[in-house]
């Protein structure tokens, strides 16, 4: 394949119009040592072949089409609407740049501000930017937000956060002198009292999850009754459709609100792409990373939309932005514009809710079977839940695998004390027969 | 004007169905504390789905992108998006996976993902791969963090990174980010080192040089070898900026001029659509000596497959969750695949040879601080306009008029009035042709008649928006606007 | 341009004016100008201590942001909240409403560093 536009005929009128006689001759200033004759790689392909061999791989993968997933701990199988995935597979959507010039961008400009509007409501917030990268690097530029709000230099984290979010926190952190503390969890929550004990006046921010990696609900107006004692943030990790049903990080006083927007009419595409959604206080509005949309009006007065705020940012601060962001995920964020849109008021209350129902049968059903018995006694959750278990937690997923489920996240990964304990998720697009189904073959394991 | 979602909501509608509750119904009031409960619903809009359909549909209208219109912008690689790799991405044993699913049960994207990684090598001339960054920016960081993390393990305390004044600026943040003190050089008028100036900024507390070759006025680097020669006698490491690899491909790679570590822009040089500001991804390559700081988890090819690996004791440890932006990194895989070696090859040939076709014409119309030849862009300035009154910004709005995105403008810095022209290689000579005669006569209009280039664009949604304005009262979501 | 006599000034183009120990401190006339539209000023939290030559504030317009550097070392005491929500000002009245900020000075001599009027305005020409 190729896809050059040109032929032999005018490729030799514009050799001509340059003045010489060879291309070869542009890239003589390249040095002759460095040139290389051909690269090592395979003859290009048919289009026909080229899909036959990705459709190959593909097979190789076992598809959430085809297995019930039961496993969610950051990435979680929503149903998607097939609006969502017809506007943004738009090609004057996904083709275009970001919108440096404002007037041929309006589409993509009053997305994004709706984008924001959207997670303005959602989380309680005053500003949103236009996204991240996911949930993972909003985390950590929450931190170093919060770092520049405050002139301070220490990060309380929780244990009960996600601790692929806590790894990347502590990455991009170690060139900087900020130090990263975490906060011990206890029966499924953060530990309030190792909170206090480990907070202080020089404490910029404490970060924390809910519901949190291991599904419960963090009881969060202590946290931020402490938090704001020492005069540090708060800044909460929240799942997005938990929204339509708990109270959102504005309710609560956060002043930094972020997380994963995956949920939000992404695929969960073996973890990305997915978008980090980021939304904070106003007086924190200068100090927020990425690019923010804003709504003005043109020499006519007629309403219209720019990228805003724009002297925080690497194009013209250089070394002394509020973050190096660039390209973000635009894309990702439109789906969850078109996915929050359709939703609506009632909607994502009533998608939180049946959330919640079917995890909550779940979870009653496989307490019930011996061998099986909750992680944390009362836990409350949203749509995600731990269980302590007598049986081998790999042979259980090894039986559910047979059975085309994806059985639940064994906790021993991230956490070898929790070695019997499993983490399951239950979305809306699971079906009373699958867990049913999944519970019988837990029975029988 | 389009409305807005909330000006088109009304009380009771919703676009989605919500899924059948086929258990029993529980009152999430008897689980859950009351205090951690919503009081109100928010205020999400209310639209019906014919409603929301249209609504973005007509969005979408009101944008120039790849598709519908030449995208000139410079630096930004804005070449055609093949859709048959979008439709490879969202297959759904591509799409349709969860990231803690067993290895077994991802071997075939593993196997892609490997495949990758070695093509990546292979393109230029790097030992290893990791693809976890999720953007160019992010790409950056991620190298200098694997810089910091090599000269720590060495014991050597190196803190600045030197960077030319004609670098992008996300080059000076993510080494700042990172840590180190931005040493900046001012480059030469066409925009490449002076080998003087280097030789005498080197000692021993600079850990890295970061360069974009070509350079950001499209100029090959000619010093290349004789500066990695010096940055690696003063024991300094050579990063390249992949922002314009699409110059060199199949041509020359990095890894051979001598640079240790890099990043590649897929939505750039691989052809992976740019979404309006994003997904990217940025891949990044390193020579053997820093392979051991390189992110976890890193992909190893077994006799009996595919394997992640996370015991490595030196990694600079995660950069994003998972295993990066894998759509993007799908659709830059089908594409290097579809091209092959000599396909690839073709890509920058041809691109620097649109270049200068392009070059060689408009260069009668404006000044090229650069010279005659370029590679894939060049950069014109149109300070002889400008002292008339004309910018470098009426010029770009006015080519929006005439169906053409604009060049990217004032950039590189270094340049008054600058506007970086880049064709890419998918762009025909009759495209060339139309938009060379349009920039010609946009520059007539301006000699003759200022104002009909200075009032523009005329024929786009919306005229000239007020920036001051918008920044300085900003109205970020509804709720802010004035009622 | 208005270059007020009273004042004095620095190379940067920052104005100072003594009152009696305290220097207010703001951006001549000619740099609003060059600056064009002030969209938004970064300030320092009162009490901060600054010195002289060093950054201080940031003024920021829709596609730049400058360095504002300390006239003369010392405290912060005061500065102008009324920037954050009209940052025009700083454009409209430069030497008057568009103030950033007022320093407890340390050093008194630090003062007869300082450009007078007639020196600043050769400076600009």
């Amino acid at each position: 394949m190729n896809y050059i536009p040109l032929t032999e005929k005018e490729n030799k009128e514009m050799l001509k119009s340059i003045g010489i006689k060879d291309a070869s001759e542009l890239f003589s200033v390249i040095p002759s040592s460095s040139r290389i004759p051909a690269l090592k790689l395979p003859k290009g392909m048919s289009e026909q072949r080229l899909v036959s061999t990705l459709e190959a791989m593909a097979k190789k993968n076992a598809s959430l089409k085809d297995y019930a997933c039961f496993r969610g701990a950051g990435i979680y199988d929503h149903f998607i609407p097939a609006l969502v995935e017809e506007i943004v597979n738009r090609s004057e959507f996904s083709t275009a740049y970001t919108p440096y010039q404002p007037e041929a961008s309006q589409g993509t400009l009053q997305a994004i501000f709706e984008y924001q509007s959207l997670i303005c409501e959602l989380t309680g917030m005053d500003v949103s930017n236009a996204s991240l990268y996911d949930g993972s690097s909003a985390m950590a530029e929450a931190a170093l937000l919060a770092v520049r709000a405050t002139s301070r230099k220490k990060i309380l984290v929780s244990s009960a956060s996600h601790p692929e979010y806590r790894q990347v926190l502590r990455t991009y952190l170690q060139g900087t002198d900020i130090e990263v503390v975490e906060i011990s969890s206890k029966n499924g929550f953060t530990s309030l009292d190792d909170a206090r004990h480990k907070l202080g006046n020089d404490t910029a921010a404490v970060i924390l999850q809910s519901p949190n990696f291991f599904g419960t609900i963090e009881e969060l107006s202590s946290f931020r009754a402490l938090s704001r004692e020492y005069g540090a943030l708060l800044a909460l990790s929240v799942n997005p459709i938990s929204l339509g049903a708990l109270k959102s990080p504005g309710e609560i006083g956060a002043d930094i609100a972020f997380g994963e927007g995956q949920p939000l009419g992404n695929h969960t595409g073996a973890g990305g792409v997915t978008f980090g959604f980021l939304s904070v206080k106003k007086e924190l509005s200068w100090k927020i990373p990425g690019r923010i949309v804003g709504q003005t009006v043109d020499s006519n007065g007629r309403r219209g939309f720019v990228l805003t705020l724009q002297s925080r940012e690497q194009h013209i601060r250089r070394e002394r932005a509020t973050s190096n962001i660039c390209t973000n995920a635009a894309l990702n964020a439109l789906a969850g514009c078109v996915y929050l849109a359709g939703w609506g008021k009632n909607g994502i209350k009533n998608l939180a809710l049946a959330n919640f129902a079917k995890s909550r049968y779940a979870y009653e059903r496989i307490i019930r079977i011996p061998g099986f018995s909750p992680a944390f006694e009362g836990q409350q959750f949203f749509n995600e839940f731990a269980v302590k278990t007598t049986k081998d937690i790999s042979h259980l997923n090894k039986k559910l695998f047979a059975e085309k489920i994806i059985g639940p996240l064994a906790l021993s990964g991230f956490y070898p004390e929790m070695a019997d304990c499993a983490l399951f998720c239950v979305t809306e697009n699971r079906t009373k027969s699958e867990i049913d189904k999944m519970a019988e073959i837990l029975e029988r394991a | 004007m389009e409305k807005l979602l909330n000006e088109i909501s009304h009380e009771g509608l919703s676009g989605y169905s919500v899924p059948e509750i086929d258990v029993p119904h529980e009152n999430i009031e008897k689980y859950i504390h009351k205090e951690a409960l919503r009081s109100s619903e928010p205020e999400l809009p209310q639209v019906s789905e014919p409603e929301l359909r249209r609504h973005f549909t007509r969005l979408s209208h009101r944008n120039y992108s790849l598709t519908t219109h030449f995208y000139p912008l410079g630096s930004c690689t804005m070449k055609y998006n093949p859709p048959v790799n979008d439709k490879l991405s969202q297959l759904p044993g591509f799409a349709d996976l969860h990231p803690y699913q067993d290895e077994e049960s991802l071997q075939g994207l593993l196997e892609l993902l490997y495949g990758l990684e070695r093509s990546l090598c292979e393109i230029t001339g790097m030992d290893a791969f990791t693809l976890q960054p999720a953007a160019g920016a992010h790409g950056e960081f991620t190298g200098l963090l694997i810089i910091h993390a090599y000269f720590k393990a060495k014991g050597e305390a190196r803190t600045k990174i030197i960077v030319p004044d004609s670098a992008h600026g996300t080059n000076p943040a993510s080494a700042a980010l990172a840590g180190f003190e931005i040493i900046p050089v001012k480059s030469k008028a066409d925009g490449c080192l002076d080998l003087e100036l280097i030789e005498k900024t080197l000692n021993k507390d600079i850990a890295a040089i970061m360069l974009t070759v070509p350079n950001t006025l499209g100029v090959f680097e000619k010093e290349i070898l004789k500066i990695s020669e010096i940055a690696h006698k003063n024991g300094s490491l050579l990063y390249y900026d992949g922002a314009n690899l699409n110059a060199i491909l199949g041509n020359a790679r990095p890894g051979d001029f001598g640079f240790d570590i890099m990043h590649v822009n897929p939505h750039k040089t691989f052809s992976t659509p740019h979404g309006g500001g994003g997904p990217g991804s940025g891949p990044v390559g390193v020579k053997k000596h820093l392979e051991e700081f390189l992110p976890v988890p890193k992909i190893e090819k077994k006799e009996f497959g595919y394997k992640l690996h996370y015991n490595i004791p030196k990694s600079i440890g995660r950069v994003r969750s998972f295993f990066g932006n894998v759509p993007v990194l799908i659709k830059a895989y089908a594409y290097i695949l579809a091209l092959g070696a000599e396909g690839l090859r073709n890509v920058s040939e041809q691109a620097v040879l649109n270049a200068n076709y392009l070059l060689s014409i408009l260069k009668k119309e404006l000044p090229a601080p650069a010279g005659d030849r370029c590679m894939h862009e060049f950069v014109l300035s149109a300070k002889p306009c400008a002292e008339k009154g004309v910018r470098a910004l009426d010029i770009a709005k006015r080519l929006l008029d005439y169906g053409y995105y604009a060049p990217t403008i004032y950039f590189p810095l270094i340049v008054e009035e600058a506007m970086m022209v880049e064709p890419t290689e998918t762009e025909s000579k009759d495209e060339l042709d139309k938009f060379a005669s349009v920039f010609a006569k946009i520059l007539k209009e301006a000699a003759d008649n200022p104002a009909t280039v200075k009032n523009t664009p005329t024929t786009t949604p919306v005229s000239r928006l007020n920036e001051v304005e918008a920044a300085r009262k900003p109205i970020l979501k509804w709720a802010d606007a004035p009622k | 341009m208005n270059v007020p006599k009273e004042l004095r000034y620095m190379k940067s183009h920052e104005w100072a004016k003594q009152e009696g120990g305290k220097v207010r401190v703001g951006i001549s006339d000619h740099a609003q100008h060059e600056i064009t539209d002030v969209v938004h000023v970064e300030l320092p939290a009162v009490g901060k201590k600054v010195e002289q030559g060093q950054p201080c504030a940031v003024v920021e317009s829709v596609k730049s942001a400058f360095d504002i550097y300390a006239p003369v070392s010392g405290t912060v005491v005061e500065v102008n909240d009324a920037l954050s929500s009209s940052p025009e000002l700083v454009n409209q009245s430069p030497y008057e409403k568009g103030f950033f900020l007022v320093i407890e000075a340390s050093n008194q001599a630090e003062w007869e560093k300082l450009l007078p009027a007639q020196d600043y305005e050769k400076l600009i020409g």
